[in-house]
């Protein structure tokens, strides 16, 4: 048994029949890291010797005890680095534990390893990353997703068991979907933040990548849950999300809302053909559908787009080269330094966001952009709320198209951004949202995998579960998804 | 000056609050620690760190605008104000923009706050200065600048920082000094900042524009700062009120900018005008939820003290003190505790505020104490001056008691004169002074029969003399009275 193929369920399983031991399995993914990371560029680092003393040490009695999980280059783990793939940081060293690192540990988890990302999460294909480029799995011509890339591409290839991302427009569930794995986005406030570097702080939340959907309500469990150092975490108790993948009704009486927005033109024929099949088999499974409308679905980027860069330019601000991370040489006096320092530390996706967002909030057009993007940003809540009224889950794609050739939009951030169309609007009406394979989609030589996406109330997590839980179960070829 | 021009001045005032941690962390507010030793994640704006209210800090604020008569908004929230400085960790400043905890108010200008030397031509006695807001915000870390470098103690960075801001309604220097003086009492009273500007815990800038009387409209607002005391205070407005004058008479326009205090000099010069100013870009911080503070306002509103000037009226009213020891009994907290505790059983407060303000705070004085380290306790004091009105010892008598008391505070009062001998135990030994007194000054005593009180002083003095100064001079004032006068 090659343990770096076995989901977290697997892998427990397998420590408790004696047939692998905690160190077994972190050799392997090493193995399988040395093996393909080279080409496939999921991790900025890893440190297998610590890795494998922790799973030496590792206490099988807790619920993530010996399962090793890949970590976002966002995410602080206390003595690795933490430098969201950007040279601004080189060099930064976590002097302190995020709190779903923490959680992670206290369930018995090992740390393993960063993962590639779009330099400060900001990017949907891993090609801003400012440290090395991210490929897909599946077909390492074509960008693995992003921003959260490299945690897609580790699960992906078996080089984790599960990682963690980050999801501020899609960037955990776009990459799940490129790449053919699980991808969560809790509620907002649901999982803390405290620990996770900011990228537009309204909209982040962090959500595990998993190669099941049991695997990414076993980590849920763990990560969910209030927190003193996050004041945006939700106070609402922690439900038993494993208990709603056991539900005995399975699909039956779920009604899945399905939004003429986001089966509308410029779709992906395949795309559309593989997510409505997919529809069409839950409704076989005894789901109904409605027809919900979502009006403001067309609004939901260039209102993202406002906000996130206004609260990333503020965000971005402390990496000044005056306390950590990249200080250039010889500066002539402090303007220079923080001019110079920001000019060579970020790369320039990071620095069209800043631009953007500073000027959005600037004096005499805050008004005109931010205001009027956080009003939009209700009417879409209230799009969402009508929709709920009708339905348990919203389904629909995850992107208009599966991976793209990497460089093949390079020239055009505003086509990237459009393509998040879909995943963006959980994130404004702070909405939990899934991402589960639907099948493949062929393209020349490769076969891609495409993503089928659900979207629940705020903390409607059991009811996410229930829909993708119950729609993998539903057939056997969902196998064949994993294990790339 | 050819003619009456009309300042008009605004302050913002800066306090430290007293929380026992700082504004966004658990990090302890203390002063003189080791170099960044008070520091963590939070505070120094590390990657990934969130800010988390301190709720102490919002309470402390609510009762200093509920002691100044200031509305609060149901809802406040908080807002980033953002530029770039290395001794601000973020990069921005957690503040509030336009919702602050406290809206309006005043502050009233007490007569003693006035510069000594002003105390006698106060302009409009009474009056409040309004204020526009009060709001919370973090404060900056300390730099300090060498020869080629700088370095960075952010100890400081994150401690709560109050922002008091005025209308620009103060008319003079002398006013702005008791707008200060006046606050800083309030806010010591209200336990919520030592507001020692010497020690930094207050801090002020001054904004001040000067216009012509047909003038209806404020000429340009210009900001002064540096200045680190409420005598700077003083000397930068009347320089910079008649250095704008200068300008107005000799027609050099003045334009909305920034000036320098330099203590020194004695002078201002410019460090920014307006085209250089910031755009701070305010926006709600997305990291914290806004406060509902209604709740909060009923938890606070018991803790709110009562205030210097309802003490004056109050002790005016009760204890029959003059409004001028009124003042100063309430100048300071513990003054007026110690008053009241003194004065509260006493069948005569109004001699007990005398005692305190003649004689106790005169040794203290001498001593370099404060009342708050008075080793004599307030009911040791009263006994003391029930002694000296019951007259079984005179004033001077009294003073020696209380010599002896400040060294053996346990002592009692009583027991002290007894043993200095000021109560002549036996009564028939100061007649026999009495009666020795008016056989030794025959024509003296015949003058004192006559109705001569200065005779009748003379006398007891004599009768003090032989008593070697221990008999009560009351008590032998009222012998000869009887045997004199009869
Ligand atoms: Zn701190």
């Amino acid at each position: 048994m090659d343990p770096s193929t076995l989901t977290i369920s697997q892998l427990r399983a397998a420590y408790g029949d004696g047939a692998v031991t905690p160190a077994d399995a972190v050799r392997s993914l090493l193995a399988a890291t040395d093996a393909r990371d080279a080409e496939l560029g999921g991790y900025l680092s890893l440190d297998g010797e610590t890795a494998l003393a922790a799973a030496e040490a590792a206490d099988l009695s807790l619920p993530l005890g010996g399962v090793p999980i890949a970590i976002k280059d966002n995410i602080n783990v206390k003595g690795q680095p933490c430098g969201c793939a950007s040279k601004i940081l080189t060099g930064y060293t976590a002097p302190y534990d995020a709190t779903v690192i923490a959680r992670l540990r206290a369930a018995g988890a090992i740390p393993l390893g960063r993962t590639n990302m779009d330099e400060f999460a900001m990017g949907s294909s891993c090609e801003n990353s400012a440290i090395r480029p991210c490929r897909n799995a599946w077909d390492p011509e074509r960008v693995p997703g992003g921003s959260s890339g490299g945690s897609a591409t580790v699960v992906a290839a078996n080089e984790a068991i599960a990682a963690l991302g980050s999801d501020t427009g899609g960037s955990v569930r776009q990459p799940a979907g490129h790449s053919g794995c699980v991808g969560l986005k809790p509620t907002y406030g649901r999982v803390s933040r405290f620990g996770l570097v900011a990228f537009a702080s309204s909209l982040d939340q962090i959500g595990p990548l998993t190669k099941s959907v049991e695997d990414s309500a076993t980590l849920l469990q763990v990560l969910a849950g209030t927190d003193e150092r996050d004041s945006t975490c939700l106070e609402a108790p922690v439900p038993d999300y494993r208990a709603s993948l056991r539900g005995t009704a399975g699909l039956q009486g779920l009604r899945i809302g399905l939004p003429k927005e986001f089966f509308g033109d410029g779709l992906d024929p395949r795309v559309r053909g593989l997510v409505e099949l997919a529809i069409k088999r839950m409704k076989w499974l005894g789901a109904e559908t409605v027809e919900v409308s979502l009006p403001h679905t067309d609004y939901g980027v260039a209102t993202y787009y406002i906000i996130a860069t206004a609260e990333a330019s503020s965000n971005l601000a402390r990496f000044d080269g005056i306390r950590y991370g990249h200080r250039t040489a010889q500066p002539a006096d402090l303007l220079d330094l923080y001019r110079r320092s920001r000019e060579e530390g970020f790369g320039p996706e990071v620095k069209r966001r800043i631009i953007l967002g500073t000027y959005v909030l600037s004096s005499g057009y805050y008004d005109a952009y931010y205001l009027r993007a956080q009003k939009v940003r209700t009417l879409i809540r209230n799009d969402f709320d009508k929709a709920f009224a009708h339905c348990d889950v919203i389904a629909g794609p995850v992107t208009p198209t599966p991976a793209f050739r990497i460089g093949d939009n390079a020239a055009d951030p505003l086509a990237l951004y459009l393509a998040d169309l879909f995943t963006l609007p959980a994130n404004l009406a702070g909405l939990p949202g899934i991402s589960v394979p639907c099948g493949l989609a062929t393209e020349g030589n490769s076969k891609l995998p495409v993503g089928l996406q659900f979207l629940a109330k705020p903390l409607g997590e059991p009811d996410l579960f229930r829909a993708a839980h119950g729609w993998e179960q539903s057939g056997p070829w969902q196998e064949s998804l994993l294990g790339q | 000056m050819s003619k009456t021009y009309i300042p008009s001045i605004g302050l913002e005032v800066h306090v430290q609050l007293k929380t026992q941690s700082k504004m966004f962390c658990a990090c302890p507010v203390a002063f003189g620690e080791e170099t960044n030793s008070l520091t963590c994640p939070v505070c120094l704006g590390l990657p990934g760190a969130l800010p988390v209210l301190n709720e102490g800090a919002i309470r402390l604020t609510l009762r200093t605008g509920l002691m100044l008569g200031c509305s609060t908004p149901p809802v406040v929230k908080w807002d980033r104000k953002n530029y770039f400085y290395p001794d601000m960790p973020k990069d921005y400043q957690i503040s509030q923009f336009d919702l602050p905890l406290c809206l309006d108010g005043g502050v009233p200008l007490y007569d003693l706050a006035y510069p000594k030397d002003a105390q006698k031509t106060i302009a409009r006695p009474g009056k409040v200065v309004p204020l526009t807001r009060i709001h919370l915000e973090e404060d900056v870390a300390k730099s300090t600048h060498h020869a080629t470098f700088s370095t960075i103690d952010f100890n400081r960075a994150g401690t709560p920082l109050m922002e008091i801001v005025s209308e620009p309604e103060i008319d003079s220097a002398e006013e702005a000094v008791a707008y200060l003086n006046s606050l800083r009492q309030i806010l010591v009273y209200g336990g919520v900042s030592d507001a020692d500007m010497e020690k930094g815990q207050m801090r002020c800038d001054v904004n001040i524009s000067v216009r012509p009387p047909e003038q209806k409209q404020l000429g340009a607002k210009i900001e002064l700062k540096n200045l680190n005391s409420v005598s700077a205070v003083r000397r930068a407005i009347r320089y910079e009120i008649e250095r704008q004058i200068d300008c107005l008479e000799t027609g050099e326009p003045l334009i909305q900018s920034t000036r320098r205090w330099d203590d020194d000099a004695g002078i201002t010069t410019q460090m920014r005008t307006k085209e250089d100013a910031h755009d701070y870009r305010y926006f709600p911080d997305p990291d914290l939820m806004p406060v509902l503070t209604e709740t909060m306002l009923e938890e606070v509103r018991p803790l709110v003290p009562e205030l210097p000037h309802e003490k004056v009226e109050r002790f005016v009213r009760d204890y029959g003190v003059t409004p001028y020891d009124a003042s100063v009994l309430s100048s300071e907290q513990v003054l007026a505790d110690y008053f009241e505790k003194a004065a509260a059983e006493s069948a005569t407060p109004k001699k007990v505020a005398n005692w305190i303000l003649n004689n106790l705070l005169a040794v203290l004085n001498e001593q370099q104490l404060g009342i708050a380290d008075c080793p004599v306790a307030p009911e040791k004091l009263r006994a003391l001056v029930e002694l000296q009105e019951s007259g079984q010892i005179s004033n001077l008598q009294a003073r020696e008691v209380f010599a002896d008391l400040f060294v053996s505070p346990d002592r009692d009062p009583a027991r002290i004169a007894q043993a200095k001998g000021f109560e002549p135990a036996d009564t028939g030994a100061v007649e026999a002074f009495v009666d020795q007194a008016i056989a030794q000054n025959p024509s003296q005593a015949e003058e004192a029969r006559g109705g001569n009180d200065k005779m009748l002083n003379f006398l007891t003095g004599q009768v003090m003399k032989l008593s070697k100064g221990k008999a009560n001079p009351k008590t032998v004032s009222e012998l000869l009275h009887t045997r004199l006068r009869g």
